[in-house]
């Protein structure tokens, strides 16, 4: 017992100094360079269209879980699902000579990519999943992206704990070849529980970047005056970081 | 003559406190998902090799359950950890530390001499000529700084989605993401044993002296 006493001493000596640095300006200053310095070795070390691995049709998991919003219960979204998202637009906006808005037809007669790849969550899981879409990059071309844009910001359906879910990626992962708005998984229309009718496939970041339910893509110069200003939903809510590559 | 060199000295406790904070930060994150998985996936109960249990507040860093924060730490504290093995392996290759003191000989793998230090060690005899290590030493520092700590390291990279591209090889190596992280958690827990078995033996072998020789190098007697 006495031992226990003793490092559980030692423990919280270390989490309270650990905790003092983390409050810090300093500290907080330290601990999101670590993140800018992980980023750069990756892009250091990684071509920017470098593909993650794609996996043969046996390596599917036998389903594909969801989490975050399974069943988005705000806004129009329950009528959509209710008509099987006859009348579901996508806009592509912000920092684009074209805006342009997109019917489900229109997204599914564009050239497809389909892609058999593994999806991390942030939490430590994996699950593995065929997934089928025009690229962003197709899209993003259409519109034409004027030359200040820097970010591509990803609107969503779905309201969590009272504020719209969003994401957003840099140019370089937007114009990745893997990098596609997802219509289909595993062969079939995506399910509610995976983002129904669109979501985004971001195959170098984990999951909390795939913004699921997707309404717009909205190309912008910088983030700060998008939701909090951290750049998505898990950033600004519980601290997140943006470059979710590791 | 010193007992342990500059170099040595330095890295040991930068180490230890990168290895603290990353084991801290490491419980809370296994807290966010407490299952394990061989292969490429896995996400389901089913799946899972290992259920494990939920490691208390007062072992983990922050303290309370913040995936993002502990995630931060983990992230931040993997870079003098790195980077400090490297320094360690090369300095402790040019100053021939490793070659003199912690490589073993092929006469010292003979049963009947690895016998006589299990015995020794039982019987708590650490006499054996100052400033030498016996074979169980030398096993035990070999595999933590050839084995136990680069492999971190290594099954480290393998997990992050953003390394994959370039690093595919290693991830497929460990036999698949998932494989990578159970081993990530393996090899933390060897550490976690190698560590509470080596302060134990340093309080049985003369704690005062042994940290006089961590701290300021020590002579040789």
């Amino acid at each position: 017992m006495k031992r226990r006493n003793f490092l559980a001493t030692l423990g919280a000596a270390c989490v309270a100094g650990c905790n003092r640095v983390a409050d810090s300006q300093p500290g907080q200053a330290l601990l999101g360079a670590a993140e800018k310095w992980h980023e750069s070795a990756h892009r250091l070390l990684t071509d920017r269209t470098a593909l993650a691995p794609e996996y043969p049709r046996s390596a599917i998991s036998p389903y594909f879980r969801g989490n975050g919003s399974t069943d988005p219960q705000t806004g129009g979204y329950p009528a959509h699902a209710e008509e099987g998202f006859a009348n579901w637009r996508l806009t592509v906006g912000g920092l684009v000579e074209t805006p342009l808005s997109l019917s489900m037809e229109n997204i599914r007669r564009l050239p497809q990519r389909t892609q058999i790849t593994r999806h991390d969550c942030v939490e430590g899981w994996s699950a593995i999943g065929e997934w089928t879409g025009p690229q962003l990059s197709l899209l993003l071309d259409a519109a034409g992206l004027r030359e200040e844009a820097r970010f591509i910001v990803f609107r969503c359906a779905d309201n969590l704990n009272g504020q719209d879910y969003y994401e957003s990626v840099d140019l370089i992962d937007a114009y990745h070849p893997q990098t596609i708005v997802a219509h289909r998984l595993n062969g079939e229309p995506l399910p509610i529980r995976n983002g129904a009718p669109l979501r985004m496939r971001i195959e170098r970041q984990l999951g909390y970047k795939h913004a699921k339910y997707l309404t717009g893509i909205e190309a912008v110069a910088s983030l700060d005056d998008i939701g909090l200003g951290k750049g998505g939903y898990w950033e600004d809510r519980a601290g997140y970081q943006w470059y979710a590559g590791i | 003559m010193k007992r342990h060199a500059l170099s040595t000295r330095l890295w040991h406790w930068l180490n230890l406190l990168c290895v603290v904070v990353l084991f801290m930060s490491g419980l809370t994150i296994s807290n966010a998902h407490r299952r394990l998985y061989w292969g490429d996936w896995g996400f389901a109960p089913e799946q899972a090799w290992l259920a494990v249990p939920r490691f208390p507040d007062w072992m983990t860093i922050p303290g309370y359950y913040s995936l993002a924060v502990a995630r931060d730490w983990h992230i931040l504290m993997a870079w003098p950890y790195a980077l400090g093995l490297l320094f360690m392996w090369v300095a402790m290759l040019a100053n021939r530390h490793f070659v003199r003191d912690i490589a073993t000989r092929r006469s010292e793998w003979r049963p009947a001499a690895i016998w006589r230090d299990v015995r020794a060690h039982l019987r708590l005899e650490f006499d054996h000529g100052a400033g030498k290590y016996n074979f169980l030493q030398k096993l035990a520092y070999g595999l933590v700084l050839g084995v136990f700590l680069p492999m971190m390291v290594l099954t480290g990279i393998a997990i992050s989605p953003g390394m994959e591209p370039t690093f595919g090889w290693l991830v497929e190596a460990m036999g698949g993401r998932q494989s990578a992280r159970s081993l990530h958690f393996i090899f933390a827990f060897a550490l976690a044993g190698f560590f509470v078995v080596h302060v134990l033996l340093v309080l049985l072998s003369g704690p005062i002296g042994q940290m006089r020789a961590m701290i300021s190098g020590g002579s040789q007697a």
